[in-house]
């Protein structure tokens, strides 16, 4: 019974927060791992893309909520989800055209890319803070909990309850249907294919008669909608501050690059390496333990590794590691 | 004598603002015949081929297929014109399989290409029992193949190879000569640059031996081979 309930408070604290912050992490990575490959540099705008679709996303569901419009048990961002991809892609494809094509043109070196991407995301950052604020704003709404932690006390009499969140669910179900979408683009369709022809060798793309600028665009729009998809799962899941956002940037190029830069399966993994390792190492493991070990042992402290706040600490040295010892990644990816 | 299929003339030029390496060099192939460049080390023999290709700003000269001028066009429109292009190194797409490597090749094409693509299956049995499997993990003469028949998804009228056997053990050689002779053979007009001189010249039509970006000998490929000058200078004897 005891073990029973370390494997419920495990997969309370752990397993399923871990599993819901990989799949956010994921798409992030996802999303700055295609412009790597394709526009070949490290999109540092990438956090306040995430911010800046979730924004959109909130002013519309608001816009709903005022019409009385909702989605039953499901939050009413999923609704407006679509309404804030198109407005980022909108945003990022205005940008490339007034900002990175430019440099495109002179064909100019990547950590030239990577600075300008800074000012893009400085530039981001401000609209986004000055729309729509700097405060914590909660936008979930529809059925809290699908089985919530009293119920699961109830029907199986463990002490430890397991609590199912709504928004985990629609996170996962989501991803799984965005990675999908993906990689049946990538794999099956012509575009998808010019596309990865284009990320693994640019010359002969465009000897075969792939047009840059088609390809270029193709992946804004993808970048834009996993991105906003990322941010209002995270959203809903957490809350919305723009700050914080900002500071995903970290997680995310650590999972992007832990997987393997430009290789969107190494993306995918690298996002759960990163969540796991962030939930096991600040989580305070004294309750787990307390149920396996005999009393003698149970210990007195939290057996918290680190503190909460330190977590991207953990993502930080997941990346050092990873570039001191395999720079191209888990999966085969591009050096950095 | 009528003008070749294909000519570059006089052409004169370099990579971007730099010195000129070509100094009025002319390479032309009749239609369905193989020319061969060959020559020393830092000739210009695959700078030639590329100034055919466009790769290159001409100073002076022209570029001609089947009559028409494209002197001013860039290497996609030439390919869009029925030139098809085998670049030296990066020749195939290593992450992807071979036959997404052919259907790319065929990118421009909005008909069926299944027929193209079974004729290159034919061409290069080899590929049809490994077109799942990444291109990137073939052996190089199996890769070579890939960079070939990328290029044939066009359909071109005119196939460049620029040293299409570099690196390959000789009898992978051989067999890709062969291979080049059957395309020739199917019409399509071939154009390569050649390190191998003596096979190379073997199995051509016209050879060009370029010296210091300049045409120093040119005749048909026995003829050259029978050379006692080229012989001495550049064959060995």
């Amino acid at each position: 019974m005891d073990f029973l309930n370390a494997i419920v408070a495990f997969a309370n604290f752990v397993f399923v927060p871990g599993l819901a912050y990989g799949a956010q992490l994921a798409l992030g990575a996802l999303g700055v791992t295609l412009i790597y490959g394709i526009l070949r540099f490290s999109n540092f705008a990438h956090g306040d893309t995430m911010a800046f679709g979730t924004m959109a996303t909130i002013l519309v569901t608001w816009l709903l909520q005022s019409w009385g419009v909702s989605f039953g048990v499901l939050p009413t961002a999923l609704l407006a989800l679509p309404f804030g991809v198109a407005a980022t892609a909108l945003v990022v494809l205005g940008t490339d055209r007034a900002v990175y094509r430019f440099y495109r043109k002179q064909k100019a070196a990547p950590v030239i890319l990577v600075i300008v991407s800074m000012g893009v995301m400085f530039v981001m950052n401000g609209i986004v803070r000055f729309i729509i604020g700097v405060e914590d704003i909660g936008f979930a709404d529809g059925e809290r909990f699908l089985i919530s932690a009293r119920t699961f006390k109830e029907m199986t009499g463990l002490d430890e309850g397991l609590a199912i969140r709504t928004t985990t669910v629609i996170t996962l179900v989501t991803a799984a249907i965005a990675v999908a979408l993906l990689f049946w683009f990538l794999n099956k369709t012509r575009t998808g294919k010019s596309m990865r022809a284009f990320s693994d060798n640019e010359d002969l793309a465009l000897l075969s008669g792939i047009s840059p600028e088609r390809v270029v665009a193709v992946t804004w729009i993808i970048v834009a909608a996993l991105a906003t998809t990322a941010g209002v799962l995270y959203g809903l899941d957490k809350s919305f501050k723009a700050f914080t956002y900002f500071q995903l940037l970290l997680p995310i190029f650590a999972a992007a690059i832990v997987g393997g830069l430009g290789n969107p399966l190494g993306a995918i993994a690298g996002g759960f390496v990163i969540a796991f390792s962030e939930v096991t190492v600040t989580y305070a493991w004294k309750k787990v333990l307390g149920y396996v070990l005999p009393d003698s042992l149970a210990p007195d402290s939290l057996v918290q590794l680190l503190s909460t706040d330190y977590k991207f600490a953990v993502s930080f040295a997941l990346l050092i590691l990873v570039l001191l010892f395999k720079p191209t990644g888990l999966f085969k990816g591009q050096s950095v | 004598m009528a003008e070749p299929f294909l000519i570059g003339s006089n052409m004169t030029g370099g990579y971007g603002k730099g010195a000129d390496i070509l100094h009025g060099c002319t390479i032309g192939v009749e239609a369905g015949k193989i020319a061969v460049i060959v020559g020393p080390n830092g000739a210009g023999k695959s700078t030639a081929m590329k100034a055919v290709f466009g790769m290159l700003t001409l100073r002076s000269g022209h570029v001609k297929i089947d009559g028409e001028d494209i002197t001013a066009l860039s290497p996609q429109d030439r390919v869009a014109k029925g030139m098809g292009f085998v670049p030296q190194t990066s020749n195939i797409f290593t992450s992807m399989t071979v036959e997404e490597n052919l259907e790319m090749g065929a990118f421009l094409r909005r008909d069926d290409i299944r027929g193209t693509m079974e004729q290159v299956y034919d061409l290069f049995p080899i590929l049809r029992d490994k077109r799942r499997q990444a291109a990137g993990e073939l052996s190089g003469g199996q890769r070579q193949q890939v960079a070939v028949g990328r290029a044939l998804m066009t359909q071109p009228k005119v196939l460049m190879l620029d040293e299409p056997t570099a690196g390959v053990s000789p009898i992978v050689m051989d067999e890709l000569f062969d291979r080049i002779i059957e395309v020739a053979r199917a019409g399509i007009t071939i154009l390569m640059v050649e390190q191998n001189a003596r096979q190379a010249l073997e199995i051509a039509d016209v050879g060009y031996v370029l010296v210091q970006g300049a045409n120093a000998h040119t005749g048909s490929g026995a003829d050259l081979l029978a050379n006692p000058e080229v012989r001495r200078t550049f064959l060995g004897g």
